[in-house]
Parts: C-alpha cells; structure tokens; sequence
C-alpha cells in the first residue's frame, strides 16, 4: 500500500476515535445536521417525484388541443371546425372531446365529467374514481342522480369503479356516455367542449399550430409542451419558494456548526497542544478538522437522505404535503413512485455540506494556531 | 426563475466563493508588502499563522467553483425543457446574451483555480513558505476574475424568462450562420482527428521526457492547453457526429443527455482534469529552483504530468472506442487507403 493511502487511513482512524471520544457534542451536531439535510431533501425528492408524475400522465395526452375563444372566455367548440382540422396535412388524427365540472352537493365536491369514447359507455351508466367512491360510499349497481340544467333529473348507474393505481389523474372522474353528458348540460349536438389532436411527427407540432391558428382565428391552441413546461415551472417555483423560506434554518445551521466547532473544551485544547508537541503542523492539524467535519457531514448526509427517503415514498411526506401539491376536497390518495435524480443530489450537497464546511473553516484554524506551551502549562 | 433549486445553489456557491476571496485580497496585499520570514516580528508571525486560514479557506472556495462549473452545465441541460425550441444546454445558455459568456468564464475561472490550488500545494511542501508571495499574487488577479464570473452568472439567471423562443443547437451548429461554432463545425473531421492525434502524441512524447528528465513541465503545460482546444474542436467537428450518427449534429451538449448513456462526461471529465492537471505541471516544475521545493517540486510536477498524460489516454481511448462501435462513415477514403494508392501508381 503506498504511504499517502497509510497516512490517510491512519488519520482517519485517529479523528474517528477522537469523534467517539466526544460522543455528546458529535452526536448532537450529526442530530441537527441530519434533520436539516432531511426536511431539504424531502421538499426536493417530494417535488421531484410529483413532476415526474405529471410528466409520465401528461404523455399519454394529445399533442394539440384547440379551444375556442368568444370574448376572451372558453366557449363550445362546432363540429365544421373539427372538419377544418382535420384537412390540415400531417395530423393524424382529430376528434371532439366532451368534458367539464359537475358540483355535487350531497358531497360538497365537483366532479370531472368526461365522455370516453374508446370502450364507449352505455347510456345511463357511469364510471367513477376512487375519491368519488370514498365521498359517497358508492359501489358498482349504486344509483346517483342530478339535477340537469333544466331541473330534470338524470339517474345514473354505478357501472364499475377505476382503481386506485391511477388515482393521480382519476381520482375525482366521472365517465358518462355522449347522450347523457348533453342531456345534463343542454349541449345541443354538433358542440364540443374543445378538440384533440394528434400529430404524428413531433418535429411538425408547431407548424400544425400555426396553421390551425391561421384557419381558426377564433380559437386558442394549447401544445402538450407547453403544459409540460408550465408544470415544470410551477413546481420548480414551489420548491424554490420552500427552499427560500428554509435559506433561514441553513443560516441558523451555518451559525450553530460555528459555535460547535469553536467551543473547543480544554481537553481538547490539550489534545492539539500535545499533537503539535510531538511535532504535527499547523496543517495536519487543520486536515485532521477537516476529516472530522467530513466524516460528521458525509454520514449526516445519508442519513438524512435516507430518511427523506422513506418520509417521501413510504409515509406520503406528511410533513410538506399541503405546501407542494396543493388541496382539492376530492384529493386522490396515492403513492409517489421513488426516483432519485443526480442534479438533485448535488444540489442538496451544495445546500448543506458546503454552508458547513465554510463556517467552520475559521473556527478550525483558530484552534489549530494555538501554541503548544500557552494550552498544556 | 432564481426560484429553481440548481440556481440558488449554484448562486449561494458563487456569492459565498467571491466573498471569501475578495475578503482576503486585502491580506494579500500586506503579505505582498510586508511579507519577510527573516523577520521574527509579530506582525510576521501572525502573518504565518493567518496564511493557513487563507489558504484552507479557499482550497474550499476553489474545490466548490470546480463543482460548480459541473453543476452549471448539467443544470443547463436540465433546464432545456422550460424553453421553447431548447433541446440540451445550447438552447439554455442561448436564452439571453449572458449564457454563453458564463460558460466561457466558469471554464477560465476553473483552470485558473485549479492552477492556484496545485501552487498552493506546492507552496505547502516547503518549510519557508517559497512561493507565498507569488500565490498571493495570483489571488489578486484571481479575485477580480471570480467576481466577474458571479457578475455575469447573476446577470445570466436573472435574465432567464421560461417564455422565449430559444434557439435549438441544430440551428446553431448547422453551419448556415457566422458563428465561432459554426467554424467549429465546418472544419473537416479528418482534418479535425488528425489534429488531435498528433497534439495527443506530442503531448505524450513531451510529457513521457518531463518524467524521465524531470524537465519540460512548461512546454507539456501549454501543450495541454493546446490539446485542450483541439480536442474540444475535435468533440464539435467529429466525435459528436460519431455519436448522433447524424452528419449535421455537431452539438457538444448533446454527448452529456441520457439518450447518448452520458458519454460525454466520459469525455469531458478526463480531459478537463488533464488539462488541468497538466497546467498544474507546468506550474510545479519552475518551482523547483527554490532550495525548499528542490525535493518536493520534481515530485509534484511528475505526479501532474503522469497523471495527466492519463487523462488524455483516456480522453483518447473514449474518443476511438465512439467513433469504433459508431454505425457512421464519415471519412469513406481513409488516410491510409490514399497513401495505398498514391504507392501503386493511381490504380485502386
């Protein structure tokens, strides 16, 4: 083995029985370092896993939608601009898709209504998300009935419910069929609530955009990118807001490792005093400060990770829960897939080992300066 | 968009680096001034003491920009999908006038800081502090430089607005506008990899005399830099078009995307870490004048230059083993083959 690997070993063998000689204050730092690095790493593991989420739903979405514009507000969609669409060379496809809100009072709660067009669903049947079945205890072979727009009721029967594995996105879902979606409305035939529009080239998504927007000058159109992108931002926001907020506590930390490492005991004042009598430097003597740091910030490090860990992907991060994803009454109950992300990882490092390092860099040197004959007389 | 996690560290990093340094300049100039170990006063001796605070202060300081510059570009790529038209960290950077600037300057600032901690390394090997004043020197032409890398850094998040139409790197690099990269790229792949081959070898035949004679340590380190620039120019003009399989892809940011399997980290790590490595050789083999670092010095500047010189091989190796097990022909006569023919009189 070559010398520098011996003289390393041999140096942190000795600052790994110098940390166990003093056991209160080194636990107590690695108490406070590891629940910093675990309320940081759970906003950002949290974030991270819920936009991956959203990323992995939003997929499987149409590339294009096309909604029309009356006076600035959404408004129903006629069929002859779905024939327009579907004119235009390189979409693949285009079809009107009928959606919206429906509150229900015996709930206190608003459902999402869509029409499924592929399995189609039968006339007075209905389809319903897991937060659905939880909010009125429905099970398949139920009756559920509202008032339509015209104060007429319409009954529907529970046709089967959608399981929870996809409760991200279905949660508040109720699928009904073409007739009964415009008999609860009043949606006369021909009108849609917006289209969907496939492309099969990707490279051509914008150029279609543009020529929808020529054709249709009423319409707003709406890329599956930029939904992406918006979502991306938001939750980078929120997670940077959060990290904002918490800049507090790494500064309160940055300040207490300080005050740990400056408060040198007088034995261990002596310690270095012998140390640099048997002939240490001043720079052996800071490397072995130094090791000590790194050993108490590496294992607090993935400690802490490690319990962010199964905060985020086994307890459903209770803790920062309403602050990242929002609230809704129909909230879905699901579990996060666990996905650690490398930028993420150095990121967090930068947050918390590197604030460390620096502030107790001074506190270090002043106890390594220290002249052997003023601490052991 | 300072709200994003990546920035605000890369920011903090940044901030708190240029603070530390700034703030020993004016210690800095007192050592320039005052610095005299003949001296027993307790002026100089406190200046002792305080050249280990300074120096351990920024061998983390420094150690954070190296990480820094990894982190910048990897969240650079990251960032390319909350931009319109931007496909990898091209698109990023090229959202406002500051992206690219930043790059150039947390590349300088990173060989710059690299080449000050090898000095300091050096300087550490000897008991009466040889080279003090020339590192703080070179502390005080760092500073300004640190603090303008933050300047425009800071200039360049701030600017970032997620709604602009950003350029993607096919447009940049596709040799149809008058750009630097687009010269990059029109320089003929052969031309390009032979350039490389014949830096590389010289570099391992000036680097191979360093370590048995122990002299040649400046000439190998502005033989790295000039490998450096070649080899950058060689990942532009030829290897990523080896990799892309696709003869109009020159994008050297693409190489660092998972769709390649992260090659160009294989690349690029190995060749920064030569470079500076190599720089830091340069730097060490001078040093040796000094009675102190008689010992010490030589060791050093082999140490660099060895390992170095690795790091090419392996900057080297990677570049053949894409351009082998690539599926794109893109020299179809290949130099040998001419020689061949020229031999035979012109008859294939």
């Amino acid at each position: 083995m070559s010398p520098w690997v011996h003289k390393q070993r041999n140096l942190l063998d000795f600052t790994l029985s110098s940390l166990s000689r003093r056991k209160g204050k080194t636990l107590g730092m690695m108490v406070v370092y590891t629940a910093i690095v675990f309320v940081l790493a759970s906003v950002m593991l949290f974030s991270h896993a819920i936009r991956r989420e959203a990323a992995v739903v939003l997929a499987k979405s149409p590339e294009v939608l096309v909604q029309r514009m009356v006076a600035g507000r959404h408004d129903l969609i006629p069929a002859r601009h779905l024939e327009a669409v579907k004119g235009i060379r390189g979409v693949q496809s285009a079809e009107g898709r009928l959606w919206g809100y429906l509150f229900d009072p015996a709930a206190v709660a608003n459902y999402t209504l869509m029409v499924p067009t592929n399995p189609r669903i039968e006339p007075g049947k209905v389809v319903i998300g897991d937060a659905v079945v939880r909010a009125r205890s429905a099970d398949p072979g139920d009756l559920m009935s509202f008032r339509a727009h015209d104060g007429a009721l319409v009954q529907f029967r529970v046709d089967k419910t959608i399981s929870r594995e996809s409760a991200l996105v279905s949660a508040d879902l109720f699928l009904v069929s073409e007739e009964d979606f415009r008999r609860l409305f009043g949606i006369a035939p021909g009108l849609f609530t917006d289209l969907a529009i496939s492309v099969r080239n990707p490279r051509e998504v914008v150029k279609i955009a543009e020529k929808i927007d020529a054709a249709l000058p009423d319409t707003r159109i709406i890329l599956r990118d930029e939904i992406l992108r918006t979502y991306e931002s938001v939750f980078d926001w929120r997670e940077g807001m959060l990290l904002v907020l918490l800049a507090g506590s790494i500064l309160a930390f940055a300040i207490f490792s300080w005050e740990k490492a400056s408060g040198l005991s007088a034995e261990e004042k002596r310690e270095i005093g012998i140390l640099k009598a048997v002939g240490w430097e001043t720079s052996d003597v800071i490397r072995l400060k130094m090791l000590e740091g790194m050993v108490v910030s590496l294992s607090a490090f993935l400690v802490g990770y490690l319990l962010a860990y199964l905060h985020v992907f086994y307890f459903g991060a209770g803790l920062f829960e309403p602050v990242l994803k929002g609230w809704a009454v129909l909230y879905p109950k699901y579990k996060l897939t666990p996905f650690v992300d490398e930028l993420q990882v150095a990121t967090l490092f930068f947050f918390t080992v590197f604030p460390y390092t620096i502030a107790t860099v001074v506190p270090i040197w002043r106890a390594a300066i220290v002249d052997p004959d003023t601490v052991m007389r | 968009m300072l709200f994003q996690p990546a920035i605000i560290a890369l920011l903090l990093a940044s901030l708190v680096g240029t603070m530390m340094v700034v703030a020993s300049v004016p210690f800095a100039v007192r050592v320039l001034r005052r610095w005299d170990t003949a001296s027993g006063s307790g002026d100089q001796l406190d200046m002792e003491k305080r050249t280990y605070l300074v120096s351990t202060l920024l061998v983390v300081v420094l150690l954070s920009e190296l990480a820094s510059l990894v982190l910048f570009v990897f969240n650079a790529d990251r960032m390319s999908s909350l931009f319109v038209g931007a496909m990898c960290a091209v698109g990023t950077l090229n959202v406002n006038d500051f992206g690219f600037p930043t790059l150039y300057l947390k590349i300088i600032v990173f060989f710059a800081a690299s080449a000050w901690l090898v000095l300091n390394h050096v300087d550490s090997r000897g008991y009466d502090y040889p080279l003090v004043r020339v590192k703080y020197g070179a502390l005080m032409a760092l500073a300004p430089l640190m603090m303008g890398a933050a300047g425009v850094q800071l200039a360049y998040f701030l600017g970032l607005r997620a709604d602009v139409i950003a350029s993607c790197c096919s447009t940049l690099f596709s040799g149809a506008t008058q750009i630097t990269s687009d010269k990059l790229a029109a320089i003929p792949p052969e031309v390009s990899l032979m350039a490389l081959a014949v830096v590389l070898g010289l570099a391992m035949v000036v680097g191979r005399r360093a370590l048995v004679t122990g002299r040649g340590g400046v000439l190998y380190a502005i033989l790295s830099i000039i490998v450096f620039a070649v080899a950058m120019e060689a990942v532009v003009a030829a290897i990523s078009v080896y990799v892309y399989e696709m003869p109009h892809h020159h994008c050297p940011f693409c190489l660092l995307k998972g769709e390649y399997g992260h090659v160009g980290y294989a690349l690029y790590l190995p060749l920064f870490a030569a470079a500076a490595l190599g720089l830091g050789g340069g730097i060490a083999q001078p040093s040796a004048r000094f009675a102190s670092l008689a010992g010490a010095a030589p060791r050093i500047m082999r140490r660099c230059i060895g390992s170095s010189m690795a790091g090419f091989g392996l900057f080297g190796a990677v570049a053949v083993w894409l351009i082998w097990r690539s599926h794109l022909i893109l020299i179809e006569q290949s130099p040998v083959n001419a020689i061949l023919l020229n031999l035979s009189g012109g008859q294939p």
